[in-house]
């Protein structure tokens, strides 16, 4: 479970301050599958960073699980984000010249696990996306939907209860982009991890069960 | 995440751009090998010298005149080659050799050598270590009893003097007069004091025909007097006895300098072991200088490829590579390029070595410890010129890494 309580951020962007969360109360529950909506500029992608432990905020209390996350040092986060939540991008994200096996295994090195558990579990995290023939491809060997697919798999394999996904289809042709959301429901229904997905696109936001507005730094 | 993890990671982004890897290697290749080839010249030339000094012997010890002392004469004589020889007087001395010395013309029909001729007591040759007769023989006992008109040439004289022909038998003039070789010594190297180009003459017939110098008693002069400790060991005994002895010779009183002076082949070998180990020292330092160069480069380019990898920092601290996974990487990245780079450098500089110990005629030596050295000092420089880069990359914020195009 996921709560902010009266969470700010602001930055400075040459002698302009930004405040792009202005005090964002807001919580998510288990299993639950969230859309964050909002135009350019309303602190999506702010409120992003910070669900994921990337960034930290100025001020409020964010916990995941009850474990509060919201003053942890770098490397506290990175544990955080290593074990509880997947991310996924648009832009893929995926290493340069790795091959998809090796991708999924990433998380999993700096989990600890040792080599052949890596391989077991980013094989079969590979499978559940439907690229089980695909696992020593490079991202240059793959097409769109298959990266994607792939760095799916790479936020599934230490077996995360979120998955973060910031316009997962956004850079997908709309075949892909289905695909791309089969899975992720299918992920929901039948693993009940809580999906949280930041759009533009309305026609992702009626496929969640609950869409948060965010405009000018505050929940709607 | 354990090291050996760090150690692979790093190993497949070097083995990614291989052409950058050996560019970035070749600063430390170079300096690595600089500093095992000059140290390796230096320590042969050392040898070689010491060997050299060695070969004529350590318990030798040659007395010259002290001209700062000396009111501009000469001030040994054949008396003191006299005393000296006396076991009463230096009983830890054996032989005592002298000669006289200067420079003659020596001719042979149209060969005609400026060069030294050095009058010679029988048994100084021996004492000299140059006792090895290439042909005929050397001067004898009765040759300087008699002032015989006879000569002993250095290999390089007999050369000059006589081209192709047997030189035994025949005549050269010196200062005039006909001498009879007797004799043509082996080469005696290419080292320093080479006495290839002399010829040898009875001390006496010196004195009578070539040589007139006097002491200040009135005594035919000799330039120099050799003598062997009897061992070793007995070298100091054998100096104090030495100039005790030729200070009663020379009426000295307690207050004034020595005449003479006293040098041992052992102050040789310091000298030169002096001399030696610092042009090694130099070299060394001049190829370390290169060596650091080429620590520059490695960071240089490592700054680079962190700048160019900010995006793949950043999906490897999103999916949880914490501050020390990343500085492990980037630091075993530039400790790995150096230290491949101090094994390749090690292999170029035991090849220039030899190289170059051929084309200067002496052997070189490639000792364990420079190479170490080396070794230690390549895989410092990738550590200490990694440390920077690594600790950016492991610095960069998740959220600027991934945003970077």
């Amino acid at each position: 479970m996921i709560t902010m309580q009266n969470i700010t951020k602001s930055y400075e962007m040459g002698t302009q301050v930004v405040h792009a969360l202005r005090g964002v109360d807001m919580q998510i529950n288990e299993g639950e599958f969230v859309a964050i909506m909002g135009p350019s500029g309303s602190g999506k992608s702010t409120l992003m960073n910070i669900i994921g432990c990337l960034d930290i905020p100025n001020s409020g209390t964010y916990t995941i699980d009850d474990i509060d996350v919201s003053h942890m040092s770098d490397d506290e986060q990175a544990k955080i984000r290593n074990q509880r939540i997947g991310f996924v991008f648009q832009q893929f994200n995926l290493l340069p010249r790795t091959s998809a096996l090796k991708q999924v295994a990433l998380p999993l090195m700096y989990a600890g696990y040792n080599r052949a558990e890596r391989t077991a579990r980013a094989q079969e995290a590979l499978q559940a996306v439907g690229l089980g023939d695909r696992m020593d491809h490079r991202p240059d060997e793959l097409s769109g939907g298959q990266q994607q697919r792939v760095a799916i798999a790479r936020a599934l394999a230490t077996d995360p209860n979120i998955i973060l996904a910031d316009e997962p289809t956004g850079n997908l042709d709309t075949q892909s982009g289905a695909e791309i959301m089969q899975i992720f429901k299918t992920l929901h229904e039948e693993k009940g991890i809580t999906l949280i997905m930041i759009t533009h696109d309305p026609e992702i936001g009626e496929q969640a069960e609950r869409v948060i507005w965010i405009r000018d730094g505050l929940i709607q | 995440m354990n090291l050996s993890e760090s150690f692979l990671t790093a190993l497949d982004s070097l083995l990614a751009n291989k052409m950058r890897a050996v560019l970035t290697m070749l600063g430390v290749i170079i300096g690595v090998a600089a500093v095992i080839s000059l140290m390796s010249i230096g320590n042969g030339l050392n040898a070689s010298i010491t060997s050299e000094i060695q070969s004529i012997g350590t318990n030798l010890l040659t007395i010259s005149t002290d001209m700062d002392n000396s009111d501009g004469y000469q001030t040994l004589s054949m008396s003191d080659v006299a005393a000296l020889s006396d076991s009463l007087n230096a009983p830890a001395l054996g032989e005592v050799a002298a000669m006289v010395q200067g420079n003659q013309a020596v001719v042979n029909g149209s060969n005609e050598i400026q060069t030294a001729v050095a009058g010679i007591t029988a048994n100084y040759l021996f004492v000299s270590n140059l006792d090895e007769m290439q042909n005929g023989n050397g001067i004898t006992q009765n040759d300087v009893d008699t002032k015989a008109r006879v000569a002993v040439l250095g290999s390089e004289a007999a050369t000059d003097l006589f081209e192709e022909a047997y030189p035994i038998g025949q005549s050269v003039k010196i200062n005039g007069v006909s001498y009879e070789v007797i004799g043509v010594l082996t080469e005696s190297g290419s080292g320093f004091g080479n006495t290839d180009g002399n010829v040898f003459v009875p001390i006496t017939t010196a004195h009578s025909r070539l040589y007139a110098d006097r002491t200040r008693d009135g005594e035919k002069a000799v330039t120099v007097i050799t003598a062997q400790a009897a061992s070793e060991a007995e070298t100091d005994a054998a100096i104090e006895q030495i100039t005790e002895t030729l200070r009663r010779q020379h009426d000295i009183v307690y207050a004034a300098d020595d005449d003479f002076s006293i040098f041992s082949q052992a102050d040789l070998l310091d000298t030169f072991d002096t001399i030696t180990a610092s042009l090694t020292a130099f070299l060394g330092a001049i190829a370390g200088i290169s060596l650091v160069v080429g620590g520059i480069g490695i960071m240089n380019i490592m700054l680079v490829s962190v700048t160019e990898r900010t995006r793949e920092i950043g999906i490897r601290k999103a999916v949880g590579a914490m501050k020390r996974d990343i500085l492990a990487q980037f630091l075993l990245e530039s400790v790995l390029l150096s230290i491949l780079g101090g094994f390749l450098g090690i292999v170029l500089g035991w090849i220039v070595s030899r190289v170059g110990g051929n084309l200067l005629d002496f052997e070189t030596i490639v000792d364990a410890g420079t190479v170490m050295m080396a070794t230690g000092f390549a895989t410092a420089v990738g550590l200490i010129f990694g440390i920077y880069p690594a600790w950016r990359a492991a610095d960069l914020r998740p959220i600027e890494a991934l945003r970077y195009e």
